[in-house]
């Protein structure tokens, strides 16, 4: 059970962030306009020092949250980009084979004890991200990537790090956290995550924004797009997103779309920039022509 | 309210609510919770809400329930509504009406929890004696009837566009999607006069009743026999995904196996880092299975609600698997993957034209297992070879006709498993006509009541 003061000693290693407004501004001044509810969670994740797992369609910004976060913080980003596959080799640390084979060829009248204490030495370590996050004092932020990639072997391993921060080398030691880093875990629900990693970390479900939030998004994204325009946009993505398709349109979509009005030059919406540019929102054709059916594209 | 005073009391009963809904909480979370409480002040409610979701909260499915609860725990305001300036409470109905027109257009998020609190207040009200008293989301929608406003604001709307004419055509596509907009908030507006309801009869009963009795469940535990419209369209969103699923752990096979042929090139590839010594033997992955699924539909209409879910789900497989045949079956079986095919931009009307196209019966329309699964292994036998995987989806129950559990046998024999989906509980097969435990006795059936049931089911499916 944690106490009052590991939780103290957890916002004294963090601690980036002072109140939920101030983590909005400071999103805002990196150019992520956040939600509500994702400042308040990223307020609480940086105070009580708790790893944050984010869920959300693909698109909505999962991954840019942690950079924004990063940036605003002034913290190295570290990442962790996760597939099928990934090994604690690769998540944690390695030694270097070539270079320790090297070492003993280089020092041949060397007596073995020497040489054993030298060979497994931090010179001979490479720290994969999961390590690199934890040495040093530098603040920092690890990002997890679509952690749901990841076979539930690494989920373990996950557990131990993002609980404890703390890694063991045998050959060398533990090596623990001096300043915790801000965690960022994203999925995109490939597969259920395991109970035990939900329980470690706070939940986020990053939505569809509101109309509102969205429209100052594609400001920001798309600016020189005119505001009834953009309002225009944003309305059609959410009557898109209500229809119930393969795919909905995230947040990208609505930028990408925006984007490309400014570039057609296109100043009002009518349904023939509609039908020409449905292609940059929608990515499957049955989409296409549900959504065109449902928009009377073809009525005219 | 027992077990601690102010707020660590009210987080407590908050979290006991939360449990017995279904989701599970643990001590550890609580703790967490009141932690972010104290961070985050009372002050906004908003902040509250996210920040309890994200420290007692796992999974999304579970948020609905959450902000029922969280309404109920931590309510908007206590006691009748306040009267707000110039306004006199109780408003008559149509003062209300106009209003709710007035907001509904403007989308005026606080003027519409605001007339909720009203209109709750002046018409939800009923008996008068104090235990039988209380208030009535329904009698409130069925006197104000948000619904028939829509023509009203559209009409609304289309004025104030024709007031500002300098505009040119441009605003008019997006006009059309106006009708839908206005009806998505006027749901939003039976919601909040429903929240509205529980809140003031948590307030005469204590929310810990009202937690119990009145928050509706999650969708994946509602039972497809019984579920309406809305819940049918919430069910959709999460079959999708469970497909998904089936898919992956049906073509999951081990990667990393433990024994195979030596990929020769990989192994030398590795042992470059240990100075060419090849200390791990790297081996070649297996190609992974591509299962042939074949799903076999009950489609009548004693499982109506089950059918519409089965046509979810066959849709969904349809997307997920290249090779995937469906059969249909009343009384008689037809082959419907074609229909499917053509049916997606179009999900809604598949159940009915699959019984208007495919020849799913014969002489009348009731359901007969035993005929349909023998023309089954009859005719559609070359359909099944022993690396196919058979649903049956079906209630089990023959209308007193003989069950030919030997065809299902031939079935079973011909191909690789089959799994056999029963919409009904455990408990009911074998009463009246189901024939559930012979077939139950050639094949393996499983209770399939809950989109929640068959997620466990899935995870449970050993791989092909």
């Amino acid at each position: 059970m944690r106490t009052s003061e590991d939780v103290a000693d957890g916002a004294a290693a963090a601690g980036h962030f002072a109140s939920v407004d101030e983590v909005e501004a400071r999103l805002a001044e990196a150019g992520y306009l956040a939600s509500p509810a994702v400042a308040t969670t990223v307020y609480l994740a940086d105070r009580l020092g708790k790893p944050l797992l984010i869920e959300g369609p693909a698109g909505v910004g999962k991954t840019e949250l942690a950079k924004a976060v990063a940036e605003v913080a002034g913290a190295r980003l570290v990442r962790l980009q996760c597939y099928e596959g990934v090994d604690e080799a690769r998540a944690l640390y390695e030694w270097n084979h070539a270079k320790q084979l090297l070492r003993i060829t280089a020092g041949r009248d060397e007596s073995w004890d020497e040489t054993r204490t030298d060979i497994f030495s931090e010179e001979f370590l490479l720290a994969r991200p999961l390590l690199t996050a934890i040495r040093g004092r530098d603040p920092k932020v690890l990002l997890i990537d679509e952690v749901d990639k990841a076979d539930v072997e690494v989920e373990g391993l996950l557990l131990e790090v993002l609980s404890d921060f703390q890694v063991t080398v045998p050959e060398l030691g533990t090596v623990r956290a001096e300043r915790r880093p801000f965690v960022v875990l994203t999925s995109n629900a490939a597969r259920e995550l395991s109970e035990a990693l939900r329980r470690r970390c706070l939940f986020l479900h990053i939505g569809f924004p509101e109309e509102e939030l969205e429209q100052r998004i594609v400001r920001l994204k798309a600016p020189g797009l005119d505001a009834a325009l953009t309002a225009s946009v944003v309305r059609v993505v959410g009557a898109l997103r209500a229809m119930d398709l393969r795919k909905a349109p995230s947040v990208a979509e609505t930028v990408d779309w925006a984007r490309t009005l400014l570039a057609l030059g296109a100043d009002t919406l009518d349904e023939s920039v509609v039908r020409r540019s449905l292609g940059v929102v929608l990515k499957h054709q049955e989409d296409v022509a549900k959504a065109a059916a449902k928009l009377d594209l073809d009525a005219v | 309210m027992n077990g601690g005073s102010g707020l660590a009391g009210r987080l407590t009963g908050f979290v006991r609510a939360l449990r017995e809904q279904g989701v599970r909480v643990g001590t550890g979370e609580s703790v967490d919770a009141g932690l972010a409480a104290e961070a985050l002040g009372l002050a906004d409610r908003e902040r509250l809400r996210a920040g309890l979701a994200a420290t007692l909260l796992h999974q999304e499915a579970q948020r609905p329930v959450f902000d029922q609860v969280f309404d109920l725990y931590f309510p908007r305001t206590v006691g009748a509504p306040v009267p707000e300036g110039d306004a006199q409470v109780p408003l008559v109905r149509e003062e209300l009406r106009d209003r709710l027109a007035a907001a509904l257009a403007g989308n005026d998020a606080a003027a519409m929890a605001q007339l909720a609190a009203q209109a709750v207040d002046s018409l939800g009200g009923y008996g008068d004696a104090s235990g039988s008293d209380g208030w009535s989301a329904y009698q409130t929608l069925e006197r104000l009837r948000p619904q028939t406003l829509l023509a009203r604001v559209l009409a609304g709307l289309r004025e104030g566009q024709e007031l500002r004419e300098g505009q040119e055509q441009g605003a008019a596509f997006t006009d059309r999607l106006a009708a839908d907009e206005i009806r998505r908030r006027i749901e939003g507006f039976r919601g909040l006069v429903a929240t509205e309801a529980r809140r003031r009869v948590a307030e005469r009963r204590g929310a810990d009743a009202i937690a119990r009795r009145a928050v509706a469940p999650t969708a994946d535990r509602v039972d497809f026999l019984f579920a309406h419209r809305g819940q049918l369209a919430e069910l959709h969103r999460t079959v999708r995904p469970l497909a998904r699923k089936l898919a992956t752990r049906l073509a999951a096979r081990r990667r990393r196996a433990a024994r195979g042929r030596i990929d020769l090139r990989r192994t030398v590839r590795g042992s470059l880092s240990t100075g060419g010594v090849p200390m791990r033997p790297v081996l070649r992955r297996r190609r992974p299975g591509r299962p042939e699924l074949v799903l076999l539909c009950d489609v009548s209409g004693s499982v109506a609600g089950f059918a519409q879910f089965t046509m979810l789900l066959v849709q969904a497989l349809h997307d997920q698997f290249s090779k995937v045949r469906v059969f249909a079956f009343v009384n008689s079986v037809d082959e419907v993957t074609d229909l499917i095919e053509q049916g997606r931009a179009d999900p809604e009307g598949l159940s009915s034209r699959i019984l208007a196209q495919a020849e799913v019966t014969r002489f009348h329309s009731s359901s007969d297992y035993g005929t349909a699964l023998g023309e089954f292994a009859e005719r559609h036998a070359a359909a099944l070879s022993p690396r196919s995987c058979v649903f049956v989806l079906g209630d089990a129950r023959t209308n007193r006709t003989p069950p030919n559990a030997e065809a299902l046998r031939a079935v079973r024999d011909r191909a690789q498993r089959v799994y056999w989906l029963n919409p009904e509980r455990r408990s009911a097969w074998d009463t009246g006509d189901s024939a559930a435990s012979v077939y139950a006795e050639v094949v393996d059936m499983y209770e399939c009541r809950t989109a929640a049931q068959l997620g466990a089911l899935i995870g449970r499916l050993a791989t092909v």
